[in-house]
């Protein structure tokens, strides 16, 4: 019996050296100049998908951030199907909200901490398996078909956003699939984003009428958060450690 | 002496066979009641599935690529099966779609272990668990033997 031939791309990320190899054939040089090449690589150029020339990001204003309020977590909770499964020590934290004390003043803050989408990511360092990755588009996920759960990311991390999963799961979101013995942290609700809308929580934050969070593309210079960060001075967390991420605040 | 042992060894196989014969020998895999059959047809579906879904899920996750042509989500939609509660069983039941099958063959999926294995709420299709033809799935395994 002769079946339909299907032939599929394999991604570089696990490509063998032998199918590396094997794509010689697909693999073009180009010679522009002496000394000038330019290699192609066989691969599907119409693919839609992450932009690469798109770095997502969210600001921050401390100041708008209301401490009672924990909008953004509910709502990031209630989009992704994470809860409280009554173990707080161990129970997964996309998002959290941190509230801060200047000690000598009294003056007190409260902002949501959440993954920071780092451009040098520590998680993608040390992870053995290549499961901790960045999107073209500066989304840094888990891919938990690889992920082993060996929780080496969550110690990398400065800021402490990613989560491990010890219970069994059952009935968890079409779009944010879930499962024991994995690592997972906030995905900037990226099946929100692919389909053209914004975070959970941003949408949250700005229905309580207190619009703390900012969302948009740092490489557009016409966007909303490009705007507000040429004009307003902002920092990132940890800034000390040079990870460039891609959530900034704005009077901490 | 010989000679009637084998008799007796005979008559024991017989009975075996046509008692099997009225057994489901294949799996019963449940046929949905609506939705357009694969283009690429069920033989190319049992074969390949797995590797459709491999491909997808990279194209998903990896590169943001949502706008696939084989999904997970989208197998479950079409090929739910009703409980006799009326809604979809999960994989638990043994009547789950993936599970026939693979219970059948003692492959074991991970697939659930993260993903739901219900269809999502707004895209319920419904399906009756029916009995399958047995002499069509008999055919496939002679063919995929050869």
């Amino acid at each position: 019996m002769n079946l339909p031939s299907i032939s599929m791309a394999k991604k570089p990320s696990e490509m063998s050296r032998r199918d590396f190899l094997r794509s010689g054939a697909a693999a073009s040089t180009i010679v522009i100049a002496s000394g000038v090449t330019l290699m192609a690589y066989g691969g599907d150029a119409s693919a839609k998908g992450a932009d690469a020339n798109k770095r997502w990001g969210l600001l921050i204003d401390v100041n708008k951030c209301a401490s009672n309020c924990t909008a953004c977590v509910s709502a990031c909770s209630k989009e992704n199907g994470w809860e409280d499964t009554g173990h707080p020590e161990t129970d997964a934290q996309w998002i959290r909200k941190v509230d801060l004390k200047e000690k000598s003043t009294g003056h007190e803050l409260s902002l949501p901490v959440m993954c920071q989408h780092c451009e040098s990511a520590p998680c993608i360092d040390v992870c053995p398996t290549g499961a901790s990755f960045k999107r073209a588009d500066g989304i840094v996920l888990v891919d938990k078909h690889t992920c082993i759960g060996c929780r080496y990311c969550m110690m990398a991390c400065p800021y402490k956003a990613r989560s491990f999963i010890h219970e069994k799961l059952e009935n968890q979101k079409k779009h944010a699939p879930r499962g024991k013995g994995t690592v997972e942290s906030c995905t900037l609700c990226v099946h929100r984003i692919d389909a053209g809308g914004t975070p959970a929580c941003v949408e949250a934050c700005n229905k309580t009428g207190h619009g703390a969070m900012i969302f948009g593309d740092l490489n557009d210079p016409a966007s909303e958060i490009s705007i507000a960060l040429t004009k307003y001075p902002s920092v990132a967390l940890r800034d000390d450690l040079g990870l460039n991420p891609g959530v900034r605040y704005q009077n901490l | 002496m010989i000679r009637l042992f084998l008799i007796a060894i005979l008559g024991v196989g017989l009975t075996v066979t046509s008692a099997a014969a009225g057994d489901p020998i294949y799996p019963d895999v449940p046929k949905p009641l609506f939705g357009k059959p694969h283009p690429e047809g069920n033989l190319f579906m049992r074969v390949n599935h797995m590797k459709l879904l491999l491909h997808t899920r990279d194209l998903t996750m990896r590169e943001g690529e949502r706008d696939v042509k084989y999904s997970l989500a989208e197998c479950l939609t079409c090929h739910a099966v009703n409980g006799p509660d009326a809604q979809p069983v999960s994989i638990k039941s043994d009547q789950h779609f993936c599970r026939v099958c693979h219970d059948y063959a003692a492959v074991k999926i991970d697939c659930f272990q993260c993903h739901n294995s219900k269809p999502a709420k707004e895209t319920q299709a419904w399906i009756r668990p029916e009995r399958a033809d047995d002499s069509a799935i008999a055919s496939y395994l002679k063919e995929a033997g050869q």
